[in-house]
């Protein structure tokens, strides 16, 4: 035990002392974390100010300002036509020209074939997207208009519906939002996938690392193959843990500042607005924190630790052994392929899994103990029956004892092959044979 | 008494028999030799000695009691297929070889310490194993093998890869362990390469030990009467009564001869040669251990 301690020890710290290890623990959540914020705040920087120039024959549209950032400049209709206008467009510093055409008959549909945009260079979708808004609202005002409706009365009918949807679940009424649950299923059970693929393959590497640097002879001469190899997968276990830890931190503080960054000013308007005038986006963020607020994290993260810890010990066993057995990382590709299929598998049924958490197929694979880590992990946040919890885990536990006992019975002879390449049968055999 | 002690040892891979009731006894403080071509089964009986594997019948008795896990700490094992960790620290990865084999954290810097001073190599404490000089490497992976003063030393091939200077260094270092109470066992197929040391000998072929013994027994069993001369300002003999002239060679004041005694008595043979000149030098020819394994495989 001391002995297998020691390998632990020394698998750990010679591990989280790596560069790649600091730079991959520190900069991945900061990558992950721009890919949020980025986006966001490249939104919040102020914008160009830019004009467009507007030659509105029919005058369609009401001299209509613009935004803030996307002002129109109309040309009078009676002084300039279109080749004036261009003129005009091309000595001047505006953005674009936008031309609207005077239909004779007022048939609103040659404005909206008529219509064009001009300008001296790539124009940004922004733009263009913001203007074909503002020609599909007034020449649908027009249409309106043709068919004798008022667009006031159109405007003052519009309804849209906020479906709240609550979840009678244990009795007590909780805002159901299954986009959260699903997206914290999907993270969760994308990051075990992603450790155990990390984690296994260089559990993998580092036992090839032994056998090729042949120190493996003089450390089986020390202590039990099986120590060596259960020293490795938990030593590195221990790096995963460290990992993610960190990143949970990371977490955490990013999801703080977001709550203070967003959350609170909002609060703070909606309390200085009583008419409430919040829109549907401002809603749907409340309705977000809410969730989170109401899930219960404990238990998500405690299935979590539980599926990702043995996930990744099921798969670490199953990749020693494979390391054991060859004697440089090329010859590994046979091995790998039975190996990684139900982990691809387990990603392939996640989607489903998802969409319908209760279903026989999320059912049966999240029992299955080589899929269940990541099958299970998207079904956790749906209230799964705890007797299927209870079955899923049980499972991957025996399977992984049973795993080990098989896995360190192919290590114990084949770290001591060297040469020939063995074949998918003779790992097989391997488990049988006396030491 | 004996330290290690084989008994009956059997193991098979599948169709391979690798060794076959071997049986071996190591004095305590001798220095064994282990012998015999390729594939004969030292590296397996050795694996089985170091309990990396088990043998198939038999047992191993080291100082009398049958194996047990924790007396790896009493050998040290400098295996054919060698090697450290390359992107350790020389430092770290002696305490860590150290420590597994039971000795206390503090314990094993001590002697890592005074391994380093001894091989002068202190200054590479903080290189990675990488860095170092297959010479320099040779030498971190003998301190890992003696580190925590095993009593038996088993070194199977030590000399291979290693050039002539570090062979040297080796071997003074290996005769000084053995000075002070150490029991060394030799593996090798080079036969020359340890007549010098080893005071007894096992010869193993095909999985069978075919002979063991002490050295000096062994040649004297094996000896083939022949015995060289010189003989000072001589002519070429025509022939002798004592022996039967074999070889014989001239040069400018000397006369090389070799002779198969004929009688049971040497004395006869250097008076008679006396006769013919001054006799230089008079001596016996023992086989070499090469000489010995030929003609025991040819029986």
């Amino acid at each position: 035990m001391h002995k297998t301690w020691l390998i632990i020890k020394r698998e750990f710290s010679t591990r989280v002392r790596k560069k790649s290890f600091i730079i991959m623990t520190i900069l991945g959540p900061i990558l992950s974390a721009a890919i949020f914020i980025l986006p966001a705040y490249l939104a919040t920087l102020p914008e160009d100010n830019r004009v467009i120039t507007v030659l509105d024959e029919p005058g369609m549209m009401d001299l209509d300002k613009g935004k803030e950032n996307l002002k129109f400049r109309y040309l009078p209709p009676k002084e300039f036509d279109l080749e004036k206008a261009k003129e005009f467009f091309e000595k001047g510093d505006d953005y674009a020209l936008l031309y609207i055409p005077a239909s004779s008959n007022n048939d609103p549909d040659i404005m909206t074939y008529g219509s064009k945009l001009f300008c001296k260079s790539d124009i940004s979708l922004g733009v263009e997207a913001y203007v074909q808004g503002k020609l599909d609202k007034y020449i649908q005002n027009e249409k309106l208009k043709a068919q004798g409706v008022d667009p006031d009365v159109l405007a003052r009918t519009k309804t849209r519906v906020k479906l709240s949807v609550i979840n009678l679940e244990k009795g007590k009424e909780t805002e159901s939002l299954s986009a959260v649950k699903m997206g914290i299923g999907y993270v969760s059970a994308f990051l075990i996938y992603f450790f155990v693929f990390v984690y296994g393959a260089q559990v993998m590497r580092g036992v090839i690392e032994e056998k090729t640097s042949r120190i493996v002879e003089v450390m089986v001469s020390t202590v039990k193959p099986f120590q060596l190899m259960a020293g490795k997968i938990f030593g590195l276990a221990g790096v995963a843990l460290l990992q993610f830890l960190v990143w949970v931190v990371f977490g955490i503080a990013f999801y703080s500042a977001a709550l203070s960054f967003i959350l609170v000013p909002k609060l703070d308007a909606a309390k200085l607005t009583p008419t409430n005038v919040s829109t549907i986006d401002q809603d749907i963020i409340f309705r977000v924190f809410e969730t989170i607020d109401a899930i219960n994290f404990p238990y998500i993260i405690g299935c979590f630790l539980f599926f990702f810890l043995f996930g990744y010990l099921l798969y670490a066993a199953m990749f020693a052994a494979i390391g054991s057995a060859v004697d440089k990382e090329s010859d590994t590709q046979q091995f790998m392929f039975p190996v990684s299929m139900p982990l691809v598998a387990g990603l392939i049924v996640l989607i489903r899994a998802l969409d319908n958490p209760d279903g026989p197929i999320a059912f049966w694979f999240s029992v299955i103990p080589f899929t269940s880590p990541i099958v299970m992990m998207a079904r956790v946040p749906f209230n799964v029956p705890i007797w299927e919890l209870v079955v899923s885990m049980l499972t991957l536990l025996a399977t992984f004892v049973g795993m080990m006992w098989v896995a360190g019975r192919i290590y114990r002879t084949g770290i001591l092959m060297y040469g020939k390449k063995p074949k998918f049968k003779e790992l097989l055999k391997w488990i049988t044979y006396k030491s | 008494m004996s330290i290690l002690s084989v008994q009956e040892v059997s193991k098979y891979y599948r169709k391979h028999r690798a060794l076959h009731k071997v049986s071996l006894e190591v004095e305590q403080g001798a220095t064994f030799g282990l012998l015999g071509p390729n594939g004969a089964g030292k590296t397996s009986l050795i694996r089985i000695i170091n309990q990396i594997t088990a043998p198939d019948s038999g047992s191993v008795l080291l100082k009398g009691k049958a194996l047990k896990p924790n007396d790896v700490a009493l050998i040290g094992y400098l295996p054919e297929e060698r090697g450290l960790y390359p992107k350790m620290k020389v430092g770290e990865q002696l305490l860590y070889l150290a420590q597994l084999r039971n000795l206390s954290k503090h314990d094993a810097k001590t002697k890592v310490k005074y391994w380093m001073q001894r091989f002068e190599v202190e200054a590479w404490v903080d290189k990675n194993v990488e860095e170092l000089s297959k010479g320099m490497a040779q030498k971190i992976q003998f301190i890992a093998t003696v580190i925590h003063q095993p009593e038996l030393l088993i070194l199977d091939e030590p000399f291979t890869g290693f050039d002539p200077i570090n062979t040297n260094l080796i071997k003074s270092e290996i005769l000084k362990l053995r000075d002070d109470g150490a029991t060394i066992i030799f593996s090798t197929h080079r036969m020359e390469s340890v007549e010098e040391i080893c005071d007894e000998i096992a010869l193993i072929n095909q999985g069978e030990k075919i002979l063991s013994g002490k050295l000096q027994d062994i040649k004297h069993d094996y000896k083939s009467n022949v015995f060289v001369a010189n003989l000072h300002n001589s002519t070429e003999l025509q022939n002798l009564k004592a022996a039967t002239i074999i070889s014989q060679e001239k040069s400018k004041n000397n006369l090389k001869l070799k002779l198969r005694l004929n009688t049971s008595n040497s004395n006869a043979l250097a008076l008679e040669l006396m006769e013919y000149g001054v006799l230089n030098s008079f001596s016996e020819e023992l086989p070499s251990l090469n000489e010995i394994f030929i003609k025991k495989v040819q029986n």
